[in-house]
This record gives structure tokens, sequence and C-alpha cells, in this order.
């Protein structure tokens, strides 16, 4: 599906028009290819007091071959090329008056970024401050990552990594992500690491090989974008829906060399049958998408039983019985495994006529924030993707004006593809990833909705 | 030297749901739902890209074009074009004697993987031109010069060109299947109501097996249609009890189009494989196919019914393997119509038909009719002739396996021109 607006502006005659007419101008983001460096040119590090992360983040991009320069003068001269990325170690902060110094190196910096560009903040959580004045000036960076967002233009995107002492080695997945081109419409976004045993970084190309994923929903829309950017990166799928939709779930398990598995999620027995397939075909999974979900819309005050209890059973009892499910069974769930589970930017600002829709994802949220230290004691993690406004078979449906609107009111000004939620997803999916564990990250250009 | 043996795993299989015909798939060709089939049993196994063995099935309804029908079907689907096929023919004992010929060739090791299948569409139905006009069309096509084509065409006249439509009929007879079965029925004193009760329970049992998920790593949608749309479950014996006859004629006639199967379209596949490459690919073996047996009646000369073939088969069957008709979980009788599942059952029972016609001492007797047809069979499916008997072999292979190991279930299948096929399964 096409963005005929972006394709506009983003033409000879479009350019000219928007700039006159103030009108906003939606870059084409960049987007992951395989085999493209995770930046299109240098980056610049900078620091606000005296940092613990600057070296390793250092050695990472030129670990990448990217070539890192030094930072940016008050004036703006620079040495020569534009950044493509501007990463702040910020682990140095004791008081607000130490921001001076954030400012003093983002400013010239930012200024210099070229078209989609990163600009990426690590800090310490505020909640480990050692005093009120600490936590200020940590939390501070909260408000400035997502300012600084909304300022950027041409695709570029802002992010928050809070990294608690001892999580260090878990910083590279998290950076690698939220520079390349798989985090293209995440923006805005602030999420904490935790200590974690990080094993060493897997293929780049194919960080999943060797893995097997279970995706539901995947016969279309979001579903069949996550299958098929899981098996781009390397694990065998299985593609799991309802048997209504069993011919466009064989056409996606054929395109990508995986599995079809018709189950209705929400069957007494489906956690049963699901643990069975896995372990005799498989022994056992390695990653587990819930991305499958309904909805059916109504004001509360309209809304029947029915409605309510359908989105219910698929969008979060069927997320939380099939999780326990693997759980409790021996071999199911292997010791280092990966669960994503897909949320909505719904779950987090409410939507209208979407009480049932936004309850189930809320409850989304909160079920991995609950489950993420028990599956830490294994070795595994558990996280939510909330997607924003993604251009779907769905979306096409909607009328002219609120689909426009509803494309357009975040930073990036566009709506996502569904691509974008997988990429996110298959890096939660990543072994590499092991130290983000029981977040939210929204896939949504930083959304205006619930921001 | 003969080479030692082993028994050919199924490990699942897949078929579209059937539609009665000029319904959801009229405009559907044998090859089109075929490579579908195969297409969904790649998906479920994960098969994309490999090279089987030998995949064979075949039609009963045939195009002249669709001469190589399977191997162009495997050269559409997701299996390597390097995986060969052939087609086979034997009327509604097709699917099944592919499923035999598959097997068979993994218990000698020729092979170890394949596919049996079957196909049918009496939508998409073949027509063929009158023998009269065949030849002016020949004649014309091998005329040289205009003056002999002019010639070979002022020959045509209109009567030729009346298509010759297939028809359900035998070609020895003339009579239709169905009316063949009506004389059995009415040899063996089948009663209107058991055949409706047959009838209703196929309906039932394969409806409540819908339900339950059963047919989830089973059937694959195809254009639109889910279930099989010939499937009623609200059947009852009193509505049944309403339809007139169909086959038979005068008082006595007892067969309805509610106790007789529809005519069907649709396509059913099977996977099967040694213990070995099933194991080597993580895939699972629901039963094992034990044995195989065919027989053939003189139903034009001899006095036997059209469709009671497999009862002749079946002690040949059973002797051969030490068992007795009782020996079994569960059962699978093709119901072609009702009254056919009713005659073997009674044939097997009758002490002096099996002492007259079968040789055998004593009776094969009767079986539990709880374990027949479990979850349902073609009077609620419909019966696409040639993909009937993968149907059959896949259902009970699981029905077999949910039962858990060492399970035996029978199958038997009646088929056109007098002929029958039965097959053993073990979990």
């Amino acid at each position: 599906m096409s963005d005929w607006y972006r394709d506009f502006a983003n033409s000879g005659f479009g350019t000219t028009v928007t700039r006159q007419l103030g009108l906003p101008r939606p870059a084409v983001l960049r987007r992951h290819e395989p085999g493209q460096p995770l930046l299109p040119g240098p980056a610049v590090i900078g620091s606000a007091g005296e940092g613990r992360l600057r070296e390793a983040l250092t050695q990472l991009l030129h670990a990448e071959g990217i070539h890192v320069q030094s930072p940016v003068t008050a004036d703006g001269s620079g040495d020569g090329e534009k950044p493509a990325a501007v990463i702040l170690d910020a682990t140095g902060l004791r008081t607000p008056a130490d921001l001076a110094s954030a400012h003093d190196f983002l400013s010239p910096a930012v200024k210099r970024l070229r078209a989609t560009g990163r600009v990426l903040i690590l800090a310490d959580p505020p909640s480990d401050a050692g005093s009120p004045a600490q936590a200020a000036a940590r939390q501070a960076l909260d408000g400035l990552v997502r300012s600084i967002g909304k300022e950027l233009l041409d695709g570029s995107t802002a992010n928050l990594v809070y990294v608690p002492e001892g999580a260090e080695a878990s910083i590279a997945s998290p950076v690698r992500f939220f520079l390349s081109g798989r985090s293209a419409y995440v923006d805005g976004q602030v999420i904490s690491v935790s200590a974690a045993t990080v094993p060493a970084a897997a293929d780049d190309e194919k960080p999943l090989a060797g893995k097997v994923a279970v995706v539901t929903g995947a016969a279309r829309g979001i579903g069949a974008a996550i299958a098929k950017v899981m098996a781009r990166d390397g694990a065998h799928v299985v593609a799991v829906d309802i048997p209504a939709a069993g011919d466009k779930l064989a056409e996606v398990a054929n395109g990508i060399g995986g599995t079809a598995l018709q189950l209705d999620i929400t069957a007494d027995d489906a956690p049963q049958r699901l643990v069975e397939h896995v372990r005799e075909r498989h022994g056992g999974v390695d990653i587990v998408v819930h991305n499958a979900g309904i909805t059916r819309d109504k004001l509360l005050v309209n809304m029947d039983a029915a409605r309510w209890n359908s989105v219910m059973a698929v969008n979060l009892q069927a997320q939380l019985d099939i999780t326990q499910a693997l759980l409790d069974a021996e071999g199911a769930l292997k010791p280092d495994a990966r669960v994503v589970c897909v949320s909505s930017q719904s779950g987090i600002a409410g939507n209208r006529g979407q009480t049932n829709y936004a309850a189930s994802k809320a409850g989304v949220i909160g079920m991995v924030r609950a489950w993420a230290p028990r599956f830490a004691e294994r070795g595994a993690t558990i996280n939510a993707v909330a997607p924003g406004f993604i251009v779907t078979e769905m979306t096409a449906k909607m009328p002219f004006g609120t689909r426009e609107v509803g494309s357009r009111i975040n930073s990036l000004q566009q709506g996502g593809l569904p691509v974008d939620v997988a990429e996110t997803i298959a890096w939660l999916s990543q072994l590499g990833s092991a130290g983000v564990n029981g977040q939210t990250v929204r896939v949504c250009g930083q959304s205006m909705l619930g921001a | 030297m003969a080479a030692p043996t082993r028994k050919a795993a199924i490990v699942g299989g897949n078929r579209i749901p059937f539609a009665r015909s000029n319904s959801a798939y009229a405009q559907a060709s044998n090859q089109d739902m075929l490579t579908a089939t195969i297409d969904g049993l790649v998906a479920r196994f994960g098969l994309q890209d490999k090279q089987l063995g030998e995949v064979v099935a075949g039609a009963v309804l045939k195009h002249a074009r669709d001469f190589n029908l399977t191997r162009e079907s495997v050269l559409g689907s997701r299996l390597a074009a390097t995986t060969p096929a052939y087609d086979v023919q034997q009327a509604c004992g097709t699917g099944l004697e592919a499923a035999i010929l598959v097997a068979n060739k993994i218990a000698l090791g020729q092979i170890e993987s394949g596919i049996a299948g079957g196909v049918d569409t009496t939508s998409d139905a073949p027509l063929a031109v009158g023998d009269d006009l065949r030849r002016v069309l020949i004649s014309l096509n091998n005329a040289k010069t205009l003056p002999d084509r002019l010639k070979a065409l002022a020959k045509i006249r209109p009567g030729q060109l009346v298509p010759e439509i297939p028809r359900n009929a035998e070609p020895r007879t003339g009579l239709a299947m169905g009316d063949h079965a009506a004389i059995t029925a009415k040899e063996w004193e089948i009663g209107r109501e058991e055949q409706d009760e047959l009838a209703v329970r196929s309906h039932r049992n394969m409806a409540a097996a819908y339900d339950r998920g059963f047919f989830d790593d089973l059937v694959t949608p195809f254009l639109g249609l889910t279930r099989d749309n010939n499937l009623r479950p609200d059947s009852s014996v009193e509505k049944l009890s309403t339809l007139k006859p169909v086959f038979g004629k005068g008082e006595g006639a007892t067969m309805t189009a509610g106790n007789s199967t529809p005519l069907t379209d649709g396509a059913s596949t099977v996977l099967l494989a040694s213990d070995e490459w099933a194991a080597e690919n993580g895939l699972p073996v629901l039963a094992h196919l034990v044995d195989a047996q065919t027989a053939a009646v003189d139903y034009v000369h001899g006095g036997e019914g059209l469709l009671m073939a497999p009862v002749y088969a079946m002690p040949v069957m059973l002797a051969r393997n030490g068992l007795t008709l009782q020996d079994f979980d569960f059962y699978e009788i093709h119901e072609a119509f009702a009254s056919t599942v009713l005659s073997t059952l009674k044939a097997w029972e009758d002490p002096a038909f099996c002492k007259g016609r079968l040789g055998l001492d004593a009776p094969l007797g009767s079986i539990d009719r709880s374990t027949l047809n479990v979850n349902g069979s073609s009077l609620a499916a419909g019966h696409p002739f040639a993909a009937t008997g993968g149907r059959i072999v896949a259902q009970l292979a699981k029905t077999l396996h949910e039962a858990g190991p060492g399970k035996r279930g029978l199958i038997s299948i009646c088929a056109a021109g007098g002929q029958g096929v039965v097959a053993i399964l073990e979990s």
C-alpha cells in the first residue's frame, strides 16, 4: 500500500508546494535491507559528565565498521561528513546542572544530523538514583528525548535507553537496533535494560538462525509480516491461525519455508495442542509471538457481552493460557526463550469505541511486566510491542479522512508498515536482546496518542 | 531374493473441503484442486522444495489435456520440481489404491517418502464429441488442401454437435450406480429407516469432529469454503424420511438423495514415508499401512452386486494377517450409499453367503456399530470419487493415533466396475 501523500511530498513539484504551503513533508524512512551497514554514515558520541559507556559504545561502532567522530564544537564546525547518528552517554549525570553539558553536545550535533539519522541517549534509570537531584536529572532526559523526537525532520528518530549499574553488557543489542533501519518507525521511546547474561553476537545477517518461532495470527497483515521477517532472519516459523484462514496461512508458510498450524487459540485444548505440536515436531520452541488479535468495536454503552468476551478471549486470555502452558510443560519452551506479545497504542492511550480492545491490550502490558522476573530466572525474556497506526488491509478500509489524519498525527507524519512492527519483534527475539525484558516498545512513529 | 520389507508410515494428510457439484468449486479444475491440496500438505509438513520419492494420484473424470495430471500438479506446487509423479485410476478405489502403491514402494525400500492423492470434479467435467464428429475433425486435421478440408467439413451434421456428457453409469449395464445399489439393497432387504439412521449418524459424527477441531490438521480451506458444504449438522431421521426415493423402482424403493452421496468436487492427499524419513524430518507417524487387498465381482453375469467386491476382498486380507473382523478398534466403510454399508455388513454376518460365496466355514460376523465411521464419512462429506480414499486414510490414521499406540483400523471401499479395495492401518 503506497503512501500517496508521502510520495507526492518527496517529488520535485511536491517538495516546492509543501515547502511553500508549510505542509508536513513525511520522509521516506530508512528501513533495514539485508546486507546494508548499521548506519549510512559516521556517528558522533558525546558525554554528559563522566559516563561509563562511551568506550563500549565506541568499540561497538568500530566493530560495525562505523567511523566515530569527535563531538561537534559549539560553533558547528564538525569534522567533515554529517553524522548519521548522535549518541549521548549520560550515565555521568549527577544534578540537573550537568544537563547543560548534554545541551552543549546535542545542540550543534543534532543540527548537523543527516536525514533518517538517529539520536540515542543512554543513562542510568531514575529509580536507581542516589538523590532527588540525580533522579531529577535522569528523568529530565525523558522529556528531552521526546522533544527532540518531535523536532527532528526527514525521518530521523530519537530514543532513550536506561542502563542500570551492572547492565552494561546488555546495551549492544538495543544500541544496534535503535541505530539501524530496523527501528525506522520506533521514535520517542524510552526502554530500560537489565543485567543479563548476553551471549556472543550471533550472525548479523541471520540472528535467528536455528530458532523455531511460533507466530499466531500469521495468515495476513502484521502477522504475515512478522513471519516473513523472522524467516528472513533465519528462524523456522510455525505459522498459526484459525482453521478458516488456513488457505492464506498455507501461502504464508509456503512463501517462507515454514509450517502452517491451523488452530483456534481460544479453544480449550489449544494450549495443549500447541505444546504437543512444538514438542513433537521441533523439540520445543525458542520464540513465541502472540500476535493474533481481533476488534469488535462499539461504544461501551452499546457493547454486548459477546463483543467483550470474544476480544478478551483472543487478545488476552489466549496469550496468558498459551504462555502458561508452555512454561508448565517440560521441554516445550526453551530455557532462553523469547516471548513477544502484541499490545496496541489503544492499550496505552485508550480509544473511543474500543473499551474491550484497549482493556485487553493494556492487560498485555501488565502481563509482560509481571512475568518478566520469572522469565529472567530461566534466561528468557517476555516483552510487548505496541503498534500505532500501521497501514494494513484493515486501515485501507477506513474512511479517507480518518485514515489520513490517523496516519499523520505522529512525529514521522506517516503510518508505519507491518514490517516495522515485525522488525521490532524480531529484534526482541534475538538472543542478544537478553537484557530487554518486561518492556513495552511502541512502534508508532512517536504518535501523539497516549504519548 | 526377496528384500526384507517394512511398513509404510502415514504421516498425515490434507484435503480441501468437499463441495457439492456446481457449487463452490464450479470454476476449479482437477489440476487447480490437486495443486492446492498438495500445497496445503507442503505447508503443514514443511515440504517446500523437498524432493519426495513419488507422488501418485488420479481422477476418475479426466480431461484429455490432463494426461499427466499429477505430474503437472507437482510442477505447479511448492514441492521440488524433481519429484516424480504418475496417475492411477481405479474408480472410487483410486485414492486408496494410490496410497497402497506409495506404501508398497516404501515397504520395498524403493522410495523413502511419497504423497498419495486423488481429485475429482463433476462440475468441470470433460465433454466429448461423438465418434462421428470426432472422425470428421480428425480427417479435417489431416486434410492438406483447401478442397480436401471443405470436403471433410461438409460431412458435419447438426446431430453430431451434441456433446457426450459423462454419466455416472456402468458402461456394461447402462444402469446408474445408484440403481445397481438399489438392486443389492433389495436383495439384502435393507430398510429405509436404517439407511436414514446411518446417514444422520454420518452427518452428526462429522459435524462433531469439525467442532472439536479434529479436521484442523486434515483440511485446508479452498475458494472460500472452510467445511464440506454437503454437511448437514442438523440432519435428522424425520427430515430424511420426507425425501422421495431416487434409485430403484416402485414400492420397495428406499434410496433417496439423503442416504446416497451427491456428485461432489474435491481433492485429498496423504503423506507416507518410512519411519526413518519421518524421524529425520521431525514428522509424526500417525499409523502404518499394514496390508491391503483388492477384489472384483462379476456384476454383469455373475449375479453379484456391483458394489459388493470389498466383501470378497476382506476375508482374504484377514486370513493373510491372522485376524478376524472383530479385531479392529475402528472401521471405515465408504458410504457410497447407506445401503452399500448395510449390505456389506449384512453379507459378512450371513452364514449362507459367507459359506456359499466366500467359501468360509463361519461368517465373518458383526462389528460394534459405534466404532464405524466415527468421524463421519461420505454421506456427510460428499464423495469426489478419487478423493475419498485419501480422506479416509488420513482420517482413520488420525483417529487411531488419537486412540493411542497398537490400535487397528479397517478400510473398505467399493468402486465402479464391480471392484473393491480394503486395507488395514495400525497405530
